[in-house]
């Protein structure tokens, strides 16, 4: 089955506030083995001049995934999660995030394409802060495999 | 901590290297840790089932783990402005061995203006990179 093009363009509703956790950040941190005391200790952020411990870069897909939810259980989007591989990521930060942000999520289908029989969506989730600043802008881009592979 | 002084670094520096080993246990903490429960990250069975040689590491958390030395080098993980890849290649992550990642990051773009650099990784399994254009752009002191 093939996504539908039609939802090139569509966005879907911000997410609920995510209030970042310090041990979460913790967590995540030592999930992708990051050793930087940064992102590990209130002191060391502090010292650097950060207001709590700072998140490594890939973080931002905790949130983005929320808005991957949302796109991947439309069912005007026809995606077949159990064929979905990750094609691409990029995250393009105004600032990092830290322990105690408070943020909201955007997702926008970017665009949909055949590749042979294949279907790429991209998307873009875009993070901001309760002021409405921008934090991060998260782009991927989901292959759809089909049905001969 | 400090930031890293961009005076002085050459395009085709390498930065950075890091051998790093993944377990099964490994690829759990980063289901736990990111939400991501696919059991094809932990399940054999089902992973063979789609067609996959076994269970495969999350291409997250290879993109989470190969940013890291990079982080080391520069000295502060928020002088990370933009990171991106591509995924190549699976990790197959073996239920006793494990799989050994090498991550090279070398200096691929230098801009004076902004004291930045775009530092590019080769990320390798077995021999064979599994990320394409994995860049990294960094603040410099």
């Amino acid at each position: 089955m093939s996504i539908n093009p039609e939802i090139q363009g569509k966005s879907y509703p911000q997410t609920e506030p995510y209030l970042v956790g310090r041990e979460k950040v913790r967590e995540f941190s030592r999930a992708v083995l990051a050793t930087s005391p940064i992102n590990l200790d209130v002191e060391a952020a502090r010292a650097a001049g950060h207001a709590d411990i700072v998140a490594p870069p890939t973080f931002p897909i905790v949130i983005q995934e929320l808005t991957l939810q949302q796109l991947l259980s439309d069912p005007d989007a026809g995606v077949d999660f159990s064929r979905v591989v990750h094609g691409d990521q990029r995250f393009t930060a105004t600032r990092a995030i830290v322990a105690g942000d408070e943020l909201r999520a955007t997702l926008t289908v970017t665009a949909v394409k055949q590749l042979g029989g294949h279907s790429m969506i991209t998307s873009e989730t875009v993070v901001v802060d309760p002021g409405g600043d921008h934090v991060v802008t998260a782009l991927s881009t989901l292959v759809v495999r089909g049905d001969e592979s | 901590m400090s930031i890293t002084h961009y005076d002085g670094l050459a395009v085709g520096d390498v930065v950075a290297e890091r051998r790093v080993t993944l377990t099964r246990d490994s690829l759990v903490r980063y289901a736990g840790a990111s939400g991501d429960f696919n059991p094809i990250h932990y399940r054999d069975d089902v992973a063979t089932s789609v067609g996959l040689p076994g269970v495969l590491a999350h291409g997250m958390l290879t993109m989470g783990l190969a940013v890291q030395p990079v982080v080391d080098w520069v000295g502060d993980p928020a002088a990370v402005s933009d990171y991106q890849v591509r995924f190549t290649r699976p990790v197959p992550v073996d239920a006793a061995a494990g799989a050994e990642v090498f991550i090279v990051a070398k200096v691929g773009q230098l801009d004076a203006e902004a004291r930045e650099a775009r530092i590019d990784l080769t990320v390798s399994f077995d021999g064979a990179t599994v990320l394409g254009k994995a860049q990294v752009r960094v603040r410099l002191a």
